[in-house]
């Protein structure tokens, strides 16, 4: 039986509010599991504390909505125990870089072979708009009525730092786009970070309207494609090249222009934190798709491996000989 | 061999003390060791700094391991001691206090030098000043003497000063007619050349020294101690809680999920779990206490059974993913190995205060059942038993170990195979009908189903859950209605708990105790008792649910005496829950109760001797 995207939804009334970005996004994902044939038992969504992470209760897997910031803990856990099962995390900024930082740099660490979804709309929505660790300096809510004084966090270079094995971004409102990054997630093997930016309509409205919006859309946002020059802009085709060790930007109006062009690698670390500090606030592009990309020993499968390597070591269990083991007595 | 006369006792005490840095934990467990294998009846007391290394030669810095064996049964390690070997100035004036007034004391005299003095803060010298006097005293140059003999073999000054403790035991080894195989072959084992050799060789000249001097004019010996009849081994609380989970793991065919933050005094229940992993034990170290107890709940979401263990200050960390896997109602263990608190508190002392923490420290409604062990040994049940209940109930389940247990030391009789109970855990595969909060009518537990099983695909989580659905629901009937079946839940596993065990007397006073203070409680009920004055004794393992007919048995006695090594958790509940009028007797000084100290309280309140 070819299951569909609508398969993958519950008989639970969603939640959000209208016209949340949230909805786009569980749209995609449910369209991203039909499409890879797996039953849908075989899935299971982890969620931590906030508005995203109602996000299980709408899909129809197995579903578990935790506490707030320790999903990556469960997700862990339940993949280094289960390896078999598909293992989606769905977090938010203030859930994975707030309260659950520690377990977020340590999944990287890790990397288990999950998907993680972290859903950046800068702000806290489900306790009614306060800031964000990645709300912008300055950033007025309630709880900041002269501004905020912190810096915000780069989700990109901070998994990038944490040592993650697959960094990429998409945006709630890029239905296709989010599709296929979720789909190139799902194939990697290790832990998939994807940051979505989704707009909070409520509390943080137009948040990524200066990029997102159709009609800017093309002028300000950096499709990436490994192998592909790193090239945006209708009006005027724009190009990023290297100047010594930092990011430019050029005018492509020829072929020469485009050779100098930087090819799309997202193996390369270097490039990637490069990519992940384009600052739209200084009129740079903002990349989307996969940032960097490695392959490396998964958690749950080096896990595994020592468990059956106990086995060849320590030879098969033998309660008996283990719990008589070491110095004994007989008392007759 | 020189032939002395040999006494024979019905049991004797010795501590070991020293600098952190001297080795008398290795001291004292390798005369644990060869103590059982000889077949007396052994409880033992590690304490030690919290320091690994404080300053050399400090009172801080000193580390101390008493032994009690015994030709019988006993409870505790002991109230006074027999013998003292003191390494330094500081381990033998913080530890002259409970050595008998006959007691012989061994004292390693090299470390009596103006400067040894002046960092244990004396001043004067213990060895002149008559501090000593009345004691059998045997003045020892242990240092000298130990490098005399090992640095031949090729060690420097200093490697050669760290042989000294088993110079220390050579001694003791000759004065208690010891064969110090069980100490050879370890030695030959864990150490390479010439450390092999010199520690050999230290112990060998300390039992010549022994033998040549003409100070011991006696050697001893206890007898064996009447055990029923099987194969014994000497086991520690964390060890016999390591066992106690590789046997759930056979028995129960799931993987057992042990996930952990490095804490004193539960780290070595991880030690002994990681190289079980032939066992069917998976062992996770976590990056802190929170994530260690959510891969466990995640691993036990997985159906495997999850397990974490740690001490009071990673239980508060904890709190919050308990109070998860009491709404989602998952199995799950936590083992608390107690300390002293609150806070930071003294990590390598034992306390009993972390009981209303694990009954009630969690926000909602929250309830768990909790079991403590009253000695090492007793963890190897005491666990199976939570594992059976958290598979059973579909709940966490806390074992509430503590520090004296954890690193404690008594014969176990090791179980035969069949006398291991069978954990047959369910899982529900048939999508007919499922409702994931439905309830089986005997236990009220849930349905453990495994993620991956077709069409019982359901979701849960921390938000309340509606009757039979578990779908999310915030009316108000029904979550009276679910906070009433969790607790109901809970306390139906009192149809699980055999009937309690009275010791002693069926009337006057009643000695109520939990934990680890059973030793201590035992031995002197039954000290009391032997004045004629009636006395019983009941022990708990089960602080939640209580066994059903405790209230009745309470209410038989006149008085009702709670010891705890808090200041007063058990007696609280005791009161509230029975309207009993029971007494606290506490003591929170990071120390095990003294059988004396037990006596003194049970006598202040038992009634008089029957004429």
């Amino acid at each position: 039986m070819t299951l569909t995207k609508k398969d993958f939804a519950t008989d639970q009334m969603v939640r959000w509010c209208p016209g949340c970005g949230d909805y786009s996004i569980l749209a995609q994902v449910q369209a991203v599991m039909a499409r890879t044939g797996r039953p849908r038992e075989d899935f299971a969504v982890i969620a931590g504390i906030g508005c995203s992470s109602r996000f299980p209760y709408y899909m129809e897997t197995y579903g578990f909505h935790t506490i707030h910031g320790r999903a990556p803990a469960f997700a862990t856990g339940l993949k280094a125990s289960r390896p078999e099962l598909s293992v989606w995390v769905v977090t938010g900024d203030g859930d994975s870089l707030s309260i659950g930082g520690n377990h977020l740099i340590h999944v990287f660490r890790r990397n288990p072979d999950i998907n993680m979804m972290l859903f950046n709309n800068r702000i806290y929505g489900l306790t009614k708009g306060q800031y964000s660790p990645t709300s912008e300096r300055g950033k007025r809510t309630k709880s900041t009525p002269l501004g905020s004084l912190e810096q915000p966090f780069n989700p990109l270079q901070l998994a990038l730092g944490a040592g993650a094995s697959f960094v990429a971004r998409s945006v709630d409102v890029f239905a296709k786009h989010l599709q296929t990054t979720l789909e190139s997630g799902y194939e990697h093997q290790g832990t998939a970070f994807t940051e979505i930016y989704q707009n909070c309509n409520i509390f943080n409205d137009g948040a990524f309207a200066s990029f997102t919006e159709r009609s800017v859309r093309e002028e300000r946002v950096l499709f990436l494609e490994p192998g592909q020059p790193m090239v945006w802009g209708k009006a005027v085709r724009r190009g990023l090249v290297l100047e010594g060790a930092s990011l430019a930007m050029i005018d492509v109006e020829s072929d020469a222009d485009l050779e100098r062009v930087l090819v799309h690698d997202p193996s390369n670390w270097i490039l990637a934190q490069l990519l992940a500090r384009l600052d739209p606030e200084k009129a740079e592009p903002v990349p989307v798709g996969v940032i960097y990309q490695e392959q490396r020993p998964t958690y749950d499968q080096a896990f595994q491996e020592q468990l059956d390597q106990a086995q060849q070591v320590y030879g098969p269990s033998d309660l008996m000989a283990l719990l008589e083991g070491g110095d004994t007595w007989q008392v007759e | 061999m020189t032939q002395r006369p040999q006494e024979s006792l019905p049991h004797v005490v010795i501590r070991f003390a020293g600098d952190s840095g001297d080795g008398m934990q290795l001291l004292g467990s390798q005369f644990t060791q060869n103590t059982a294998l000889q077949g007396a009846d052994i409880a033992t007391l590690p304490d030690f700094p919290a320091e690994i290394r404080a300053p050399a030669g400090t009172q801080e810095g000193v580390s101390g391991f008493q032994l009690h064996f015994a030709d019988h049964d006993i409870f505790t390690p002991g109230d006074e001691t027999d013998v003292l070997v003191a390494m330094n100035p500081a381990a033998l004036v913080k530890n002259l206090q409970t050595l008998k007034k006959t007691g012989i004391v061994v004292v390693n005299t090299d470390k009596f030098k103006r400067g040894d003095l002046a960092k244990a803060r004396l001043d004067s010298n213990p060895l002149e000043d008559g501090t000593l006097d009345g004691y059998r005293t045997v003045l020892a140059p242990i240092s000298q003497l130990t490098k005399d003999t090992v640095q031949p073999l090729g060690l420097n000054t200093k490697e050669a000063e760290r042989c000294k403790n088993f110079f220390a035991l050579g001694i003791m080894y000759w004065l208690y007619n010891r064969d110090p195989e069980s100490t050879t072959s370890w030695v030959e084992s864990k150490f390479k050349s010439p450390y092999k050799e010199a520690n050999l060789a230290a112990m060998q000249a300390g039992m010549n020294y022994a033998e040549t001097i003409e100070v011991f004019q006696t050697t001893y010996t206890v007898e064996k101690a009447d055990f029923a009849a099987g194969t014994y081994k000497n086991i520690t609380g964390n060890r016999a809680l390591a066992l106690g989970l590789a046997v759930v793991a056979q028995r129960s065919g799931l993987q057992v999920f042990y996930g952990s933050y490095p804490i004193t005094p539960a780290s070595d229940i991880l030690h002994n779990l990681a190289p079980f992993k032939n066992h069917g034990v998976a062992t996770y170290q976590a990056e802190d206490e929170i994530a260690a107890v959510c891969a466990a709940i995640g691993a036990s979401y997985g159906g495997n059974l999850g397990v974490t263990g740690t001490s009071g200050p990673g239980i508060a960390l904890k709190s919050e993913a308990i109070g998860l896997a009491v709404i989602t109602e998952l199995p799950l263990i936590v083992i608390d190995v107690q300390r002293g608190g609150p806070s930071t508190g003294l990590p390598t002392k034992t306390e009993q205060s972390d009981l209303m923490q694990n009954l009630y420290g969690r926000n909602g409604e929250a309830p768990v059942p909790v079991l403590a062990p009253k000695s090492p040994a007793d963890c190897f049940d005491t666990v199976i038993e939570a594992a059976a209940i958290a598979m059973r109930s579909m709940c966490p389940v806390v074992v509430l170990s503590d520090g004296y247990i954890a690193n404690g030391a008594e014969p176990w009789p090791i179980p035969a195979m069949d006398s291991l109970p069978e954990l047959t855990p369910t899982f529900r595969t048939d999508p007919e009908d499922y409702q994931p909060y439905a309830r089986d009518p005997e236990t009220l537990a849930r349905a453990w189903v495994r993620p991956g099983t077709p069409g019982l695909q359901h979701r849960i989580g921390g938000l309340e859950k509606q009757d039979l659905t578990g779908n999310v629901s915030y009316d108000p009937e029904n979550h009276q209605k679910m906070s009433e079946l969790r607790a109901e839940k809970v306390r139906k596993v009192q149809d699980h708990i055999p009937a309690t065990e009275i010791y002693g007397d069926e009337d006057g006073l009643l000695v109520l105790s939990w934990g680890s203070t059973y030793g201590a409680c035992r031995a002197a009920v039954d000290e009391v008792r032997g004045s004629g004055r009636p006395v019983g004794h009941v022990h708990l393992r089960h602080l939640n649910p209580f066994p059903a007919d405790l209230g009745p048995i309470l209410k038989r006695y006149d008085k009702v005496l709670v010891p705890e090594l808090n200041l007063g958790q058990l007696v609280k509940l005791i009161r509230a829950t029975f309207l009993v009028d029971a007494i606290p007797l506490s003591k929170i000084q990071g120390q095990p109760f003294l059988t004396h100290e037990v006596v003194k309280g049970i006598e202040a309140f038992a009634p008089a001797a029957r004429s």
